[in-house]
């Protein structure tokens, strides 16, 4: 076997830039892959912790298509809070503002006793003081960062002005670079009287969902309470941007794969006569085709490796870098670097298919004519 | 000179009978009807003008073709079939060419390990054939040396030495000395006789050259398609 393997590795030393600028198509496929599917996970979960946040179900507007569009009214967030099941319920309005240098900022409109605004750090203020006075706002760290004020500031978002009351440092990094009002400044601003995008319900036993879900929907034909998990699997824009990154990742592996299989018909095209050689001296089909796929293999596992080294260093990069901060919080799990190691292997095994066929079926004694 | 032709109780391990092949659909007719037989031991010459088929004929019998009629039988093995080509070329039969269609980049130890690897032969028993081999062939001091770094003579000789590593039965050998200039083949002709004679092998060598045919047991005309046995 050992030997079998210097004999794939020959060929690779002969063409080493061939071999390398494969390598590289892989590397950066790889590269891309995880980079972009491990920042869309990590941005999807983050999105996710806002809702999650001590909860077991949330409850938004039917058929929505982004919550952002959602509108749950307070009296339907009274009657859930009536439910039996129901322990505590969180109303929280989204909404979308910009300032002079940052077209998006998310507006998180929540209660004054809203657990995220307990679990936070106070950096800046107190949360007792929240709500108190009209026209104050609170500002994730990073938000506050370049927005460049702090507390007692006054600050303009979209066509107010508001006074910043604190700063708070989050578990989360969209929550981080967002601005907290209270609901009903938030309402008033976003012109959303009485409205509120999502609810946050923690029931008293989790043992309660179907019931706590049947109640709801029978309450108000309106509204859906989802699980958090089913709402994760179920919500239409984690779907696509998840399902956009895998693509997006695929397409860029498919094209090193290509790479690979035009490096292996070259390296075939470039060796008839020795391959004939081979034959004659008693490789079977199968040997020939194990060269093939040995090359391509190798050229991917190579690849596979630098790539993932390049992405995790990506990612680092873009962990460091200023303006992204928060946002990026690439989350890198271990079952897609699976994923993107199998799809590394399938895309240049499928690379090599053709290139195999075509060296199995090369004849010694035609081949042996060619000089 | 005795041939073992005359000898009807030798066995015969090669036989090709009523062999017809063409090319290019049918256009270029090549062989027509030839037959060989072929004893143990005998060292049989195809001889022939160049294009009268005698490489052509060389692969019929030898398995690296087939024939578009006609029967082949090597050593009692039909090899009409891709197993039974596999199996003598991994045990039974070497092949000489008139390039030597060795690996250049690799060295000649690398070169005589190639029929091993394909037919996954252990090491130890590689190694003395090497040694073995390449002392007959006087290379045995060049093991080390990469192909493209061997003269046109040591290269041959070293395709001589990788066709016999699996101790074949018998060696096919397709103008062995076509591309090497008078006095080296001379030396490799003889080299090549010796050592066949020495394991005892069955041989059928295609050449144009009649300054060798006097060494071989027995010479066949390849002419018109056909064979004439002298
Ligand atoms: N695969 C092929 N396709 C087309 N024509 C072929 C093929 N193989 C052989 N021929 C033709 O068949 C004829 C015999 O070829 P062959 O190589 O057997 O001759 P030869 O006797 O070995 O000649 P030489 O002494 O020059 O080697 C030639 O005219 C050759 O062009
Ligand atoms: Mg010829």
């Amino acid at each position: 076997m050992p030997a079998f393997l210097s004999l794939i590795l020959l060929n690779l030393r002969r063409h080493k830039i061939r071999a390398a600028i494969s390598v590289t198509g892989v590397a950066f496929g790889v590269a891309a892959m995880l980079m972009i599917v491990s920042i869309v996970l990590g941005a999807i979960s983050m999105f996710e912790g806002i809702l999650a946040e001590e909860s077991h179900f949330v409850v938004f507007e039917k058929n929505v298509s982004d919550l952002f569009f959602s509108s749950v009214s307070m009296e339907q967030i009274e009657t859930i809070r009536g439910l039996v099941q129901v322990d505590r319920v969180d109303p929280m309005l989204v909404g979308i503002v910009s300032s002079a240098d940052h077209p998006i900022i998310t507006c998180f409109g929540v209660e004054a006793d809203n657990p995220r605004l307990q679990k936070a750090q106070w950096l800046q203020g107190d949360r007792s003081e929240y709500g108190r006075e009209p026209d104050v706002v609170y500002l994730g760290e990073r938000s506050a960062q370049f927005l460049k004020t702090k507390r007692g500031e006054r600050i303009s978002i979209g066509k107010a002005e508001f006074t910043v009351g604190g700063v708070i440092r989050t578990q989360n990094g969209f929550e981080d670079g967002g601005v907290f009002m209270p609901l009903s400044l938030a309402q008033r601003y976003f012109h959303r009287e009485g409205l509120v995008s999502v609810a946050s319900v923690k029931l008293k036993n989790a043992q309660m969902s179907e019931a706590f879900k049947h109640s709801v929907e029978t309450a108000s034909g309106a509204l859906v309470a989802l699980k958090n998990e089913d709402f994760n699997r179920s919500y239409s824009q984690f779907r696509i941007l998840n399902f956009t990154s895998w693509a997006v990742g695929v397409c860029s592996l498919l094209l090193g794969g290509m790479g690979v299989a035009n490096t292996m018909l070259m390296s075939i095209f470039s060796r008839i006569r020795e391959m004939a050689i081979l034959r004659v001296c008693g490789f079977s089909r199968g040997q020939i085709v194990g060269l093939v796929f040995g090359e391509a293999g190798i050229l991917a596992a190579i690849g596979s490796v630098v790539g993932l080294g390049m992405g995790f260093a990506g990612l680092a990069v873009m962990n460091r870098v200023p303006q992204l901060q928060g946002y990026v919080h690439a989350q890198v799990r271990p079952d897609v670097i699976l994923a993107i190691l199998l799809t590394a292997c399938v895309t240049a095994l499928l690379g090599a298919l053709y290139p195999a066929h075509f060296a199995s079926r090369i004849q010694p004694a035609e081949a042996l004519r060619f000089e | 000179m005795e041939s073992p032709d005359q000898d009807n109780t030798t066995p015969v391990v090669l036989e090709g009978r009523d062999l017809w092949k063409s090319f290019d659909q049918g256009r270029i007719e090549v062989l027509r009807g030839a037959s060989v037989k072929v004893r143990r031991g005998e060292i049989v010459a195809l001889w022939g003008a160049s294009g009268s088929g005698k490489s052509t004929l060389l692969h019929l019998l030898s398995g690296l073709d087939v024939a578009d009629k006609g029967t082949v039988s090597v050593l009692g093995q039909n090899p009409q079939f891709e197993e039974a080509r596999l199996a003598l070329r991994r045990r039974h039969v070497g092949f000489v060419f008139q390039l030597h269609n060795l690996i250049p980049d690799l060295t000649l130890e690398e070169n005589l390990q190639i029929p091993c690897i394909a037919s996954g032969t252990a090491g130890s028993q590689i190694r003395s054939r090497i040694l073995q081999l390449s002392d007959a062939v006087g290379l045995s001091h060049r093991l080390r040396h990469r192909i493209q770094d061997l003269s046109g003579g040591e290269r041959q000789r070293t395709a001589i030495c990788r066709a016999l590593m699996h101790e074949p039965q018998i060696l096919f050998a397709d103008e062995p000395t076509g591309s090497l200039d008078e006095k080296t083949a001379e030396t490799v002709f003889e080299l090549l006789f010796k050592l066949a004679k020495n394991e005892g092998m069955t041989v059928v060598i295609a050449t144009h050259e009649r300054r060798f045919m006097e060494a071989c047991s027995r010479v066949v005309r390849v002419t018109n398609g056909q064979t004439l046995s002298s």
